[in-house]
């Protein structure tokens, strides 16, 4: 049953006072609820369970790369807010990341790095620490350097219109893990999406410097969105299954999400133009920029140096 | 573009409702350039462990506060006017937020 908040005395000084109902141990708000409560985590009838593996890795490093670009803005953005704003996005990453890699390593444990014996990782940090960038299955646009504040905010709005339209489609996947990580994401990528989109406006009509900043990001990372809706073949096999969504299909409704924001804010979309791969092989078949490699040996380091560590 | 330009955005206070039927409650403030985005802030910097179900911002500069030194005349009289108090009534175990 239920416990009943009554007032102590001197209450009203502390704002967090009142939420402090039915739980002792956390400081505010209790209503955490677990995606997966409840979730059937056999792999549906029909889908290919390495292929599966292989899927929820390409969505997982999506998230996990772009998630480690977010966080180097911690302590460095404009304001505190701004700072706290990125950091809370690219923890929604790291959630989406972490229960995407440890669908990867339920569905097809053959793909998750060997440790020493008595190890206490788990799988989706053993994914996430120990692959080296060439089995990152992530797209190049998540692997960027770090620009300017108008950089991150130009690729968190293709990002998340990007991810949120695949989401949307993928919260009705015939596997009910992956349906139930992409509901959890909509809510997530929307205000995400929303927040970056005020900025885009806030930027392109600010000062000329803060348009131009902008107008160079949008230049700078256009190149990187042609990736986005190209189709591997591992998702065209997903999406065939009912399993996954092909990206091809969120193209339109992406870059008039795009167009849209871009005509408000007065801002002319640049010609199309791809950044081209190698022999035809991309971020999703382990193709990437060199600064994939540099950015998670710093991320990777502590990590490796302690393959036994608890953390 | 703009004419001015300011070298830090307006302040803005910030009210959280931590669940239906409390009161907006103050909790802090925030730096934002407008009035949407002094929201968006405060979700960010004071709902982030889930205290919130709705945010009021305010600009600082649109409140009107007492000042210290007219603490005695305002408040003051009210001090030893105990009748005015609902004390001699019993508030059932059952009933919250009072």
């Amino acid at each position: 049953m239920a416990e009943v908040h009554t007032h102590a005395e001197g209450e009203h000084d502390n704002a967090y006072a009142g939420l402090l109902v039915n739980d002792a141990h956390w400081a505010f708000g209790t209503d955490f609820e677990d995606p997966l409560a409840g979730v059937d985590t056999t792999v549906p009838d029909g889908v290919d369970p390495a292929e599966l593996a292989a899927y929820c890795l390409m969505l997982g490093d999506d998230a996990l790369v772009f998630s480690q670009r977010l966080s180097e803005w911690c302590s460095n953005a404009p304001d505190l807010e701004e700072d706290i704003a990125l950091a809370n996005i690219a923890l929604d990453l790291l959630g989406q990341a972490r229960l995407l890699l440890a669908r990867a390593a339920a569905a097809d444990p053959s793909i998750v790095p060997v440790l020493p014996d008595g190890s206490p990782v788990p799988d989706e940090d053993r994914l996430a620490y120990f692959r080296d960038d060439q089995h990152f299955r992530n797209v190049r646009l998540a692997e960027v350097p770090t620009g300017d504040f108008a950089e991150i905010i130009a690729r968190v709005l293709l990002f998340s219109t990007w991810r949120l339209a695949l989401f949307e489609r993928l919260s009705r996947s015939r596997d009910a893990v992956l349906a139930a990580v992409a509901a959890k994401g909509v809510k997530e990528l929307s205000y995400h999406r929303d927040y970056v989109g005020r900025w885009f406006l806030v930027l392109a009509q600010g000062t000329d410097e803060s348009r131009s900043r902008l107008l160079a990001a949008v230049n700078g990372l256009w190149p990187f969105t042609g990736e986005l809706f190209s189709t591997h073949a591992v998702e065209r096999s997903l999406a065939e299954a009912g399993a996954g969504v092909d990206p091809a299909e969120v193209r339109d409704e992406v870059l008039g999400v795009l167009v849209h924001v871009f005509e408000a804010s007065e801002v002319t979309p640049p010609p199309s133009g791809t950044l081209a791969g190698v022999q035809g092989r991309l971020g999703r078949d382990g193709v990437h920029t060199e600064a994939l490699s540099r950015m998670l040996a710093e991320m990777q380091v502590v990590a490796r140096a302690h393959p036994e560590g608890r953390w | 573009m703009s004419e001015e330009i300011r070298a830090e955005w307006p302040l803005y206070e910030v009210f959280i409702r931590g669940k239906r039927g409390l009161n907006h409650v103050h909790v802090g403030s925030v730096h934002a350039p407008d009035g949407q985005m002094a929201l968006r802030h405060a979700r960010d910097v004071y709902t982030r462990r889930n205290e919130g179900v709705s945010i009021w911002v305010v600009p600082s500069a649109d409140i009107i506060a007492s000042s210290p030194e007219e603490k005695d005349p305002l408040f003051a009289p009210s001090g030893d006017k105990a009748y005015r108090h609902p004390t001699f009534y019993e508030i059932p175990d059952n009933v919250p937020h009072m």
